[in-house]
């Protein structure tokens, strides 16, 4: 049970931080809900209703917003080179890639659960719902389970941050997809039982991209 | 001359008359197209060039991946050379793909563009290649590199099919070529001229990936001399 | 660690170590045996390989060719389990920013599955004189107090095998003489030296060390070995060498090698 105790570790040390500086969450947030406000302007009387985007506008948000604390999360490993001390411990190198994948994870469900509501109030739409949180939850841990590997190569390349939108966004498309047809869905009225194929292609996609990243993790880490 | 660059000028031009048969085929000997435009009667036989290279593309990427996993597990260079070798063939044929799809698609849906669900993926198969070289030329270490760009390169090939799911459930008006349940939408004429097409640009791809791969090795051949020499 | 009774076994051996990056060689064939307790001291120029070293026997940095066996056991397959006994001080810190000095340590303790830590962690926070500053976060430190942070985290499991990199880069003097101090303890030297009862100085660790430092390093010295341009040039019993000697040794092995200027590194 080594295995666990130092994810949780890892989850702590990394909460831990984050609630001293607030770095991470402030800065992320602050940027999601101006991502949100901004398309408000993009389609604001070009669209009959803002229903019909405002599926897209949340996931949009959520993925410039995640791609900037991914960033944040490893670029705080490497500066002080604790990423190495990380390293150096007999712990193993999934359980690194598990604790800050969750720890990553959790950032961006706060984020989101703090953003759900300002969207609700903008935009006149309930989505704080069991469907609506299960479809953002299941789209949330895709992006942190692939982000977290991109962010750890990102950062120790020569591009550094500049790199990691561009590594992300093309193998995270499926996510995005299935993310705004299922919101659209369910701000539409159906229901998630209805749209099962999608459910069954975003579980599909964690649960395969959790095993390839466990298996090349320590390929991103180590030299 | 060495036994193996000799077969290697055998299989060029083989390769080379084999382009030009296939050539032959798809704008002389095929039969036309029944129940069409003259327009589209013409550009249809894009599927000659179009199909191969898709294949192409999607066998390249597939290359990449396979050396890929074998470079993580052995350590070889060798394997990284032959992934970064196919992938750029890859991304040529990603592109030939793009742009005679375009070709065919003005006349056949009036469009240069639409967001068909094989060219969506396409474009993306195109933008994961393109990470694929932004990553590799971010970093000095060819050691780290090759590691970084082959998880990389796992990560992208298996996106892909998930990627194609997803925007074909999106919306779809791509021809249905091979469908299961009626077999191909070719006449045995046809049938000839692409599948003569597909084994061209197959050995041709063979072909370039050898070439591709051995410059590869004597560019690291000539760094490692540099370095010997003390430039 | 596993010892076997009949022959001495080295603590680490290295055979014919290479690391290449790209075509650029950094070791170039490095043969090195350290046994149990001896206290190796490594001196080079700037670019001889001696980080590079350090990196692959903490197991940061896979050898491109060679072999390093740490305890009987090879590192290669077995790093896992050796890292529980490397202790390692680098270049950069390895601490977090956003972290008290203590919650650092607690978060490595946990990491090296330490039982009831804490009389540990408030030995060597006041070995290192960091006891008064435990709750103040690591960005408020200066470089010197960040480093003695560095070196009670490498401490902290108590290691059988001490890896230093410049472990006095950035420390005051008071704090090199207390780094002096606690090295020369560990290695066995300061029998009667009167060390808080954590800090552990039963038995003689195995002690690798970076350092630009002459006078210092040849102190804590059982054997001194000169680097240059990725091999070994030299290597000596320590202690029937004074300074002056063997700063001619080094200029002699590495000033006339083109490997930079004469004396380079040596202050």
């Amino acid at each position: 049970m080594n295995f666990w105790k130092a994810v949780v570790a890892i989850i702590w040390k990394d909460i831990r931080a984050e609630l001293r500086t607030k770095d991470i969450l402030s800065s992320v947030f602050v940027f999601a809900l101006l991502t949100v406000i901004v398309f408000n302007f993009a389609y604001e009387l070009r669209v009959p209703s803002m229903k019909m985007v405002v599926p897209g506008i949340i996931w949009v948000a959520i993925s410039f917003a995640g791609t900037l604390g991914l960033n944040r999360a490893f670029v705080i490993e490497q500066d002080k080179g604790s990423l190495a001390g990380l390293l150096l411990a007999p712990v193993d190198r999934a359980a690194i890639y598990f604790g800050k994948m969750l720890a990553n994870l959790i950032f961006i469900l706060v984020v989101e659960l703090a953003l759900l509501p300002l969207v609700m109030i903008f935009f006149n739409l309930s989505l704080i719902t069991g469907p609506h949180l299960l479809v953002l939850f299941l789209g949330t841990y895709g992006f942190a389970a692939v982000g977290t590997v991109f962010s750890a190569m990102a950062v120790s390349t020569r591009a550094r941050e500049v790199l990691l939108p561009v590594l992300l966004f093309p193998v995270l498309l499926p996510v995005l997809v299935a993310g705004v047809k299922m919101t659209g869905g369910l701000v539409d009225g159906a229901s998630l039982s209805e749209m099962g194929n999608w459910l069954q292609l975003v579980a599909l996609y964690d649960v395969g991209f959790t095993v390839v990243a466990y298996l090349t993790f320590g390929f991103v880490v180590e030299e | 001359m060495e036994r193996s660059s000799r077969w290697l000028i055998v299989l060029t031009v083989l390769s080379g008359l084999g382009m030009l048969v296939a050539i032959l085929f798809a704008l002389l000997l095929a039969p036309n197209a029944v129940g069409l435009t003259p327009d589209e009667t013409y550009a249809q036989r894009i599927i000659y060039f179009h199909v191969p290279t898709a294949w192409l593309s999607m066998l390249a990427f597939g290359v990449t991946m396979v050396a890929s996993i074998a470079y993580l597990a052995s350590n070889k260079r060798h394997w990284d050379s032959l992934a970064v070798s196919s992938a750029e063939l890859g991304l040529i044929f990603t592109l030939a793909t793009a742009a005679s799809g375009s070709v065919w698609a003005k006349p056949a849906w009036n469009v240069w563009w639409t967001w068909d669900p094989r060219l969506t993926t396409y474009t993306i198969v195109f933008l994961l290649f393109v990470a694929y070289f932004m990553l590799r030329s971010a970093m000095e270490d060819p050691a780290r590199r090759a590691r970084f760009s082959s998880v990389y390169a796992i990560f992208a090939f298996l996106s892909v099919p998930i990627t194609f799911m997803s925007i074909r459930w999106w919306r779809t008006i791509h021809p249905v070529l091979i469908d299961p349940n009626e077999g191909f939408g070719l006449s045995p004429g046809m049938m000839t001229a692409f599948f003569i097409g597909l084994a061209a640009f197959t050995l041709f791809y063979v072909v370039l990936l050898i070439h591709r791969y051995r410059l590869e090795r004597m560019k690291e051949q000539v760094e490692l001399l540099k370095e010997q020499l003390g430039y | 660690m596993s010892e076997k009774a009949a022959e001495p076994v080295a603590m680490i051996e290295v055979r014919n170590l290479t690391k290449a990056f790209g075509s650029k060689y950094a070791l170039r064939g490095v043969d090195l045996r350290v046994m149990p307790g001896e206290s190796l001291v490594l001196f080079g120029p700037n670019g001889a390989g001696k980080s590079t070293l350090v990196r692959i026997l903490s197991s940061l940095s896979r050898p491109s060719g060679g072999t390093v066996h740490i305890g009987g056991l090879s590192l290669a397959q077995h790093a896992d389990g050796i890292r529980r006994y490397l202790g390692v001080v680098s270049h950069a810190p390895l601490l977090y920013d956003s972290l008290t000095a203590e919650e650092n340590l607690h978060f490595f303790a946990g990491l090296y599955n330490l039982k009831k830590p804490e009389p540990r962690i408030k030995a060597l926070l006041e070995r290192v004189g960091l006891y008064a500053r435990r709750g103040d976060l690591v960005r408020t430190f200066s470089r010197g107090m960040v480093q003695r942070l560095a070196i009670a985290r490498a401490l902290l499991h108590d290691p059988e095998v001490l890896l230093l990199d410049e472990p006095d880069t950035g420390l005051d003097p008071q704090a090199a003489e207390m780094l002096h101090g606690l090295l020369s303890e560990l290695s066995g030297r300061g029998a009667n030296s009167p060390g808080p009862e954590h800090s552990g100085v039963e038995r003689a660790r195995t002690i690798v060390t970076v350092t630009h430092s002459l006078e210092r390093g040849l102190s804590i010295a059982d054997r001194a070995v000169i680097l240059a341009n990725g091999r070994v040039v030299f290597e000596t019993a320590a202690h029937d060498l004074d300074a002056a000697a063997f700063r001619r040794l080094y200029d002699q092995y590495v000033g006339g090698r083109g490997a930079g200027p004469a004396g380079d590194g040596l202050p």
